[in-house]
């Protein structure tokens, strides 16, 4: 264990542990633009930068490990101004158009110019005649509001290891794209959606999320109903309406996602849905009450015992519905119907 | 999952999904990870790029096939003869772990009886691949000190399933690689909580936990907790129903979240088995196929709509939370079970999401320190039979579920049910797309989805293609000895010469019309892998019909 001193609280860290992840244990709140947990320290921002004792020049803290008796400071005049000063680059090369821009109220660059009282961009760089890509089915990319942060090109290559995106030009002219200038659709690109989840801005941008603000929805944690890897994420409702999805941090997806689990949410409030009980009638499924529906099943499962006994009657339950469904199914089939013919589709 | 019940004493992934990033050799076989696991796959190439060594035994060109070291591109139906070379190698160059084979298993001798016929000329001539990257496979699996094996429904959709994964389950415990960190056997699960679906025991031969219902000590626990006579008579599974509904034995069947008419094998057989009932119930969410022949159909709510847990292929129970309230008057499935129950004259005995996994964490010792509380906490991998248990992520360490010793069950080669002949001379496969999930009831509702996929095709290779005169994208008609179907010719090298492959997701030429129903004698898992079909091209009258 070493022992660090931060804002004048000391305290105890792993061999290993980076500046930031010891202000993370006492609180102290570092701004970020390109650290992102599960990848490699990139300290290609500079937003992170604190002060350390004895050293020359402020170290990026995301990106430098611990020392025995190190001193940090993680706010002064030095700090602030050279926080300040990375965030009026970044914005002199932005597309401001926070009004209609998908990203507002969850924008990191719009909180950071917030919090270090930016009121207008200090510079102005002549901007470049790059077209948005709107070729992929599910989200946009306009590099007009990317701040070469490469999140999403680390996410591609180094998490989902799809190898689509990169940076291509030099200077000025960098911006995330592919080999050729490809476009989205005709790249290998599988729309996972990842290079979404992790942008800190509105350069990549679902589709739907032109359709809410972040103060207009709330968040439920919950787990994918797709494959049986059992992501972690979370449902993002709007006026009792899922919007979208966005990657949690669970154990065996640490933040990931695929296009079924991040893009495949419309069956949901879909209107094909069943909303009301059905029973055959004249050969026809005609809608009725709960309590008719209920009785026909329970007096043609009670007709059907009598006559011929409860082996009769089997159940197949569902490998998709919740464990608690599917005890209950069981308890149904083996206590009141009195048969152990029960199955789920774990075979087909 | 029998099989690793047998070998194993537990039939459930033996690892946890993260530790495959610190895997130095990887074995996949019988799974495409990329497209039916994607985040999986990511996780696999993951450890590629980290520099583990993968191999990949797949009758495709699948994209993980791509970045082996070794690609085993062997017919299909034939897992169980590449196993035994494979263990023929290992044992015959001296690879094989001795201390862990000596000390942790039993049954070596047996074992050896079979896999010394499987010399890997054999094995291979078996397989059709060369017999030098079967030996190149063993030794690297061999030489992996984690070395972690993934299989899938290739493996289990077989009349040769349960064999098949014994012999996985052999190969690694040849090489000592059952019971320690990022190693193991690991069946990837179908569906998201078929793992939840089966520990639950909506399984014919047992209730909740894998406790057997011929028990009379733990029929005796379930009768008391349920104040309720049991029946110790084995039931039926849902293949045996099917066949039983078609015979008229069976006479009523309550369908909860399922679609049998489109993922069952030979979809005729399903059609007349249903109409055959005399009372068919389903519960579901959408009109499906299957909902539109029964006679009461209940609307259900959602995973999005509903309060409770899934239990993912590592074992994992996590929770499921009501984001939204689900349409109309649908409501949430237990719950309509409850009203079914008290009607039947039933206390169901619970009146919550909560209170049902507070009764299963009571009559299940594996679920013993499991509650929804809890979940909200921490999200543990069974068996976590305390409150205080901090749950399992790796099974088998020391000591294995079923005892001290592993057991060796080695099994020769069975071939598939039905194999090409003169009449049917090509032999189909079935799978997944990335883009969809089994029958597209909820991904083909997203327009996006099925602009990228969405309709029936089938895999050709190019020299089958030009033997019947077949055009890239042109219209072509399968036919097997149940059915036939048209579908739209996808000419590529992915397949290899003889094998076809189709997705099994959509209604617009099913794949499940010509899929064979003969099914694996212990886990009774149909033969979607393998069956015999013919191919010719469409007539111009034909897509005119159509």
């Amino acid at each position: 264990m070493l022992n660090v001193t931060i804002d004048g609280q000391l305290l105890q860290v792993k061999e290993g542990t980076t500046i930031l992840e010891a202000c993370e244990l006492v609180g102290a709140e570092i701004p970020t633009l390109c650290h992102l947990k599960h990848l490699a320290p990139e300290g290609s921002c500079r937003m992170c930068v604190v002060e350390v004792k004895g050293a020359r020049d402020l170290k990026v803290s995301c990106a430098t490990v611990c020392d025995e008796g190190m001193e940090v400071v993680t706010m002064n005049e030095k700090i602030h101004a050279w926080r300040r000063f990375i965030i009026e680059m970044l914005l002199a090369d932005h597309h401001i158009d926070c009004f209609s821009c998908s990203d507002t109220g969850q924008c990191k660059l719009y909180q950071y110019a917030l919090d270090y009282g930016i009121k207008e961009p200090r510079f102005q760089v002549e901007p470049r005649d790059w077209e948005k890509d709107e070729t992929n089915r599910f989200f946009d990319y306009d590099p007009h509001k990317c701040i070469l942060c490469r999140r999403c090109v680390r996410t591609c290559n180094d998490r989902q290891v799809n190898h689509t995106l990169n940076l291509t030009g030099r200077g000025i002219d960098t911006k995330v794209g592919m080999p050729f200038d490809e476009l989205f659709i005709d790249s290998n690109c599988v729309s996972c959606g990842n290079c979404v989840s992790v942008c800190p801005t509105g350069a990549l941008a679902t589709k739907s999320s032109k359709d809410y603000r972040s103060w207009e929805v709330t968040k439920t944690r919950t787990t994918c109903s797709y494959c049986a890897v059992g992501c972690q994420m979370d449902l993002v409702v709007k006026k009792g309406k899922v919007v979208g999805v966005e990657p949690a941090d669970g154990h065996s997806n640490k933040g990931l996602l695929c296009v079924k689990g991040k893009f495949a949410y419309k069956f949901i409030g879909h209107p094909d849905r069943l909303t009301t009980p059905l029973v055959r009638k004249d050969g026809v499924l005609q809608p009725v009450s709960w309590d008719e529906a209920l009785d026909v099943v329970a007096d043609n499962l009670q007709r059907i015992k009598a006559e011929s006994g409860p082996d009769a009657i089997a159940g197949f339950s569902s490998s998709r519905t919740t464990n608690e469904d599917n005890y209950a199914f069981m308890k149904m089939m083996r206590g009141a119907i009195g048969t152990n013919s029960v199955d789920n589709c774990a075979r087909v | 999952m029998a099989g690793l019940a047998i070998t194993l004493g537990s039939g459930a992934m033996t690892n946890s999904v993260a530790e495959v990033v610190d895997a130095d050799v990887i074995f996949l076989i019988g799974s495409n990870p990329t497209e039916a696991h994607p985040v999986m796959g990511a996780q696999i190439r993951q450890a590629r790029q980290r520099g583990a060594k993968l191999i990949v035994a797949d009758p495709r060109v699948i994209d993980l096939a791509k970045e082996a070291v070794v690609h085993l591109q062997l017919k299909p139906g034939t897992n169980i003869a590449l196993l035994n070379g494979m263990m023929h190698t290992i044992i015959t160059e001296g690879l094989m772990d001795k201390d862990y084979v000596e000390n942790r298993t039993e049954g070596f001798d047996e074992l050896w009886d079979v896999v010394k016929e499987y010399t890997p000329e054999k094995a291979a001539e078996i397989c059709g691949i060369d017999p030098e990257d079967l030996k190149a496979a063993a030794r690297l699996y061999a030489s992996g000190k984690r070395a972690p094996i993934y299989y899938c429904l290739g493996v289990t959709e077989h009349s040769s399933g349960t064999a098949g994964v014994m012999s996985i389950s052999n190969l690694a415990l040849l090489c000592g690689n059952v019971g320690k960190y990022a190693a193991g056997v690991n069946p990837l699960r179908g569906q998201n909580n078929v793992q939840g679906a089966c520990d639950m025991g909506a399984i014919p031969a047992m209730y909740s936990g894998y406790q057997k219902v011929s028990d009379p000590d733990i029929r005796e626990k379930f009768s008391k907790a349920w104040g309720v006579e049991l029946s110790a008579k084995p039931g039926l599974t849902s293949i045996e129903a099917m066949n039983g509904a078609a015979a008229g034995d069976v006479r009523a069947i309550y369908i909860m979240g399922e679609n049998p008419m489109l993922s069952d094998p030979n979809m005729a057989h399903v059609e007349k088995s249903l109409k055959n009932l005399d009372f068919l119930v389903v519960q579901d969410i959408f009109l499906t196929e299957t909902a539109e022949l029964a006679d009461v159909v209940l609307p259900a709510t959602c995973f999005a709509e509903k309060e409770g847990t899934f239990t993912n292929t590592e074992r994992r129970v996590q929770r499921v939370r009501k984001a939204v309230q689900g349409p109309g008057e649908s409501r949430e499935d237990w719950a309509i079970l409850a009203e079914v129950m008290r009607r039947l004259g039933f206390d169901p005995g619970f009146s919550s999401s909560k209170e049902i996994m507070d009764e299963i964490a009571r009559l299940t010792p594996s679920f013993g320190g499991i509650s929804h509380e809890r979940l909200d906490k921490e999200q543990v991998q069974w068996p976590c039979p305390s409150a205080d248990h901090p749950g399992t992520p790796i099974l088998h360490l020391g000591k294995f579920s079923r005892g001290e010793r592993a057991l060796f069950r080695p099994s020769p080669h069975i071939p598939s049910g039905e194999l090409p002949d003169d009449e049917y001379p090509m032999l189909l496969s079935t799978g997944r797309l990335l883009y969809h999930y089994n029958t597209p009831t909820m991904t083909g509702k997203n327009e996006e989805l099925m602009e990228i996929e969405g309709r029936s095709f089938i895999e050709i290779n190019p020299s089958d293609a030009a033997k019947y005169g077949l055009e890239q994208g042109g219209r072509v008609k399968v036919a097997s000895r149940r059915g036939e179907i048209e579908t739209e010719a996808r000419i590529t090298q992915r397949v290899p010469e003889g094998v076809l492959y189709m997705p099994f997701h959509f209604a617009d030429g099913a794949a499940n019309i010509l899929t064979s129903d003969a099914v694996d004698s212990i886990s009774m898992t149909p033969e979607y892998k393998v069956c015999a079909v013919k191919v010719k091209k469409a007539s111009y009258e034909d897509a005119r019909v159509s």
